[in-house]
């Protein structure tokens, strides 16, 4: 008796949003398969891996991401360099200098670091803010305008600021809205809706559902992504078939595995390795349970991870 | 296949006898193949049948239990359904060929404790290389560190001079092919060990598997493809679905995925996929090396996936210090959820300000959580401060932002301490020590 395979078929479907445009354009979603699971049915746009850029430059970072970047002096110059990275999808720019707390620089200095970006490459960009809810949203609002027509990414509307977010970015400018939710499905798509309802189509959202770094409440992660994924196939939920987006750099890099230094901890070897071997882990445990897309940071991670995701689908 | 009443019936004694209490057989049939009642419960059924239906009801995926460790056992696809049983056991392969002394040593390196958990390599895959006395020698080594041996080899002549050269450690035979499964079946039999099956395909595979049942093992762990990364995938994730899905027990068993030779040679890879099948049904992997950078990340998402969801992981109450602080350092107090835990201790430590931090009992919930169920209050806290920080000269406390309410009372508890009220979530701590610096 031979074994019989009974592909998990589903009739619904993750929209397909595409960021970008020109021949570098991409597409997040379209899938009608658990995640990775191309002997179900076909993954038309496997999952796509992004390069994340701090605008406060490199210090601290990893030695390996300074030797990359080694004569970089702007964001643009880094971005031109990150798209030359094995396996670069797009690009996301973090404007980590708005921080009131921080840098505080200024909405038009961090548009002008955006448009400069923006030139520099012609991969998709999304922009990422720094946190700071009501800043997030003039950046997100002036960098839309700034960038009209370049079809971008906002990262991300937050059930703090999705009004301002939505009005300029998603219905002013036609760009591309991420829609940030800590680690719940419930409020993954209460956003969502909020979102739509204001007249944002799904087909121009994609969902980050929250994230963490692997071994830090990861089973959260896990199960929310997860149980999306089912809800969107399963029970035909169009509030939750947006694509997902997960920036996993920017917490990977900020436990203690990645941070600690080799003389604080020599029995833990290279720091290289070791955020890494995080940023990998993560970035693919995230893929498993059904994100779209990752942004990272290191150079043999954006490669690793893209190669794993050639070889499997 | 789960039996209907009228297969059970058709092998009743159709006595109708009434001893197990039910007026007919056709009736006592129906409550069995509904589970209310054991098959045992029939005085007059058969012993074959007993074993054919203790067969049928058995649970889809087998528990197969290598020395300690238990592998298998699973009931459902996805975590948050119910609870994974089997964490996925990591090995590091070794081989004949290979500098035994010093893959044993590096792989025996990785060795300490996360939230009361030891995580260390827990398996040594001794692989065959084409030298036979280098091979015993190799499993004498391997079976000699105090971890669990899985012997890889094909060869029934090698195999067996393997297995009885450390046949009290029980051994795992990963080797049953086509070609040599009736020596390796006897060999498993008869040393009672766990025997590995390897095919290509899984049309291959199912019927080896079949065979061997039939051969009256059950004792078994499948191996997936180990040339193709996406057919390793394809395997691991259909085997799994096949047995609790579908409940074909043919496929009710762990499998075996060797990360070491779908990826020989590239570390970063070997720790993708490490987690791409601790996420996707991967029972043991086997990996070259296990270094820290690559466990820190897996036996940190091994323990998160693995986690029952309805208990809070919890770390111990007590001081820890933090960027080498001493008596004359600031303290704060939170929580025993190891989640509170890891986020704030990894802010404090971003900070570089030297801080004690106290972690009181409060059940393994979250701070507001363990407020309001009455596990963190003003007298808890006050208790363990009393308890854990007797010594202490600098008597500040950071108080967590979420339960500043507590403040007063605490102050009245602890007069001669300075109650300082903190920020509401981690992320702002290093900005506050900044500032309250």
């Amino acid at each position: 008796m031979p074994f019989k395979k009974t592909p998990q078929k589903f009739s619904a479907a993750i929209k397909a949003v595409e960021i970008g445009t020109g021949d570098k354009k991409t597409v997040l979603g379209g899938e009608g398969v658990m995640p990775l699971y191309s002997f179900d049915g076909p993954i038309e746009n496997a999952p796509k891996v992004g390069v994340e850029i701090v605008d406060t430059g490199l210090e601290g970072e990893a030695k390996g991401i300074q030797e990359f970047y080694a004569g970089c002096t702007t964001p643009a110059e880094m971005a031109a360099k990150a798209a030359t990275m094995e396996g670069a999808d797009f690009i996301a720019l973090r404007l980590e200098s708005a921080d009131p707390n921080g840098a505080n620089a200024s909405v038009e200095d961090c548009v002008a670091t955006a448009k400069a970006v923006s030139e520099a490459t012609d991969l998709p960009l999304v922009i990422m803010g720094c946190k700071n809810n009501e800043k997030d949203a003039q950046l997100f609002d002036k960098c839309s305008e700034a960038l009209a027509g370049k079809n971008i990414l906002v990262l991300a509307a937050k059930e703090e600021n999705y009004k301002g977010v939505a009005a300029a970015a998603g219905l002013a400018y036609n760009q591309k809205i991420g829609t940030e939710s800590a680690v719940d499905i419930n409020l993954a798509k209460q956003l969502n809706v909020l979102v739509t309802q204001m007249g944002v189509k799904g087909e121009n959202v994609i969902m980050n559902p929250g994230t963490a770094a692997a071994g830090y409440g990861f089973e959260y992660v896990v199960s929310t992504l997860e149980r999306i994924r089912l809800a969107a196939l399963g029970q035909d939920d169009t509030t939750l078939q947006m694509p997902v987006i997960t920036p996993v750099a920017s917490e990977t890099w900020g436990v203690k595995e990645s941070m600690a230094s080799e003389e604080d901890m020599p029995e833990w070897g290279s720091r290289d390795d070791r955020g890494v071997d995080m940023e990998v882990a993560t970035a693919v445990a995230v893929l498993a349970a059904g994100s779209n897309a990752v942004i990272l940071r290191h150079p043999q991670s954006v490669a690793t991870v893209s190669k794993l995701v050639k070889e499997l689908i | 296949m789960a039996l209907k009443g009228i297969d059970i019936f058709k092998m009743s004694p159709k006595k109708n006898c009434k001893e197990c209490g039910v007026p007919t057989c056709m009736a006592f049939s129906m409550k069995v193949a509904q589970g209310a009642m054991k098959i045992e419960q029939c005085p007059y059924m058969g012993a074959d049948v007993i074993a054919k239906l203790s067969e049928a009801t058995a649970p889809p995926m087998k528990t197969i239990q290598v020395g300690d460790l238990k592998l298998g056992g699973e009931t459902v696809l996805y975590r948050h359904e119910k609870t994974f049983v089997s964490k996925t056991l990591y090995a590091v392969c070794v081989s004949d060929a290979s500098d035994v002394d010093a893959v044993l040593a590096d792989a025996q390196k990785v060795d300490y404790e996360r939230i009361g958990e030891r995580e260390y390599v827990e398996m040594i895959f001794v692989t065959y290389a084409g030298n036979k006395d280098a091979y015993v020698e190799a499993a004498k080594k391997a079976a000699a560190i105090g971890r669990e041996v899985i012997l890889d080899v094909e060869d029934a002549d090698v195999a067996e001079a393997a297995l009885a050269a450390i046949a009290d450690k029980k051994p795992v035979l990963n080797g049953a092919t086509e070609a040599n499964v009736d020596a390796f079946n006897a060999l498993a039999t008869k040393y009672g060990v766990v025997m590995g099956v390897k095919a290509e395909g899984l049309d291959a595979l199912y019927d080896l598997t079949a065979k061997i049942e039939g051969m009256g093992n059950k004792n078994l762990i499948l191996n997936v493809c180990d040339t193709s990364i996406k057919e390793a995938f394809a395997e691991a994730v259909q085997i799994r679905r096949a047995s609790l899905k579908n409940t074909d027990r043919t496929f009710g068993y762990p499998t075996i995925v060797n990360v070491a030779k779908l990826a020989a040679g590239d570390q970063a890879m070997q720790t993708a996929l490490a987690s791409l099948f601790t996420m996707k049904y991967g029972s043991v992997v086997v990996m070259e090396t296990m270094t820290y950078a690559q466990a820190l990340p897996l036996y940190g998402l091994r323990q998160n996936i693995f986690t029952d969801p309805q208990k809070p992981m919890k770390v111990e109450p007590k001081v820890y210090p933090i960027n080498g602080s001493d008596e004359n350092s600031i303290c704060c107090v939170t929580v025993d959820f190891a989640l509170t835990y890891f986020v704030v201790s990894g802010e404090l430590e971003r900070s570089g300000v030297p801080i004690n931090m106290l972690i009181t009992d409060a059940g393994g919930y979250s701070v507001l959580t363990a407020w309001a169920a009455g596990k963190l209050s003003a007298s808890t806290i006050a208790k363990s401060v009393n308890e854990c920080l007797a010594d202490q000269k600098n008597k500040t406390l950071i108080l967590p932002g979420k339960v500043a309410v507590l403040k007063g009372e605490i102050q009245e508890k602890l007069p001669d301490w300075n109650i300082v009220i903190g920020p509401r979530e981690a992320v702002e701590l290093v900005q506050f020590l900044k500032e309250y610096k």
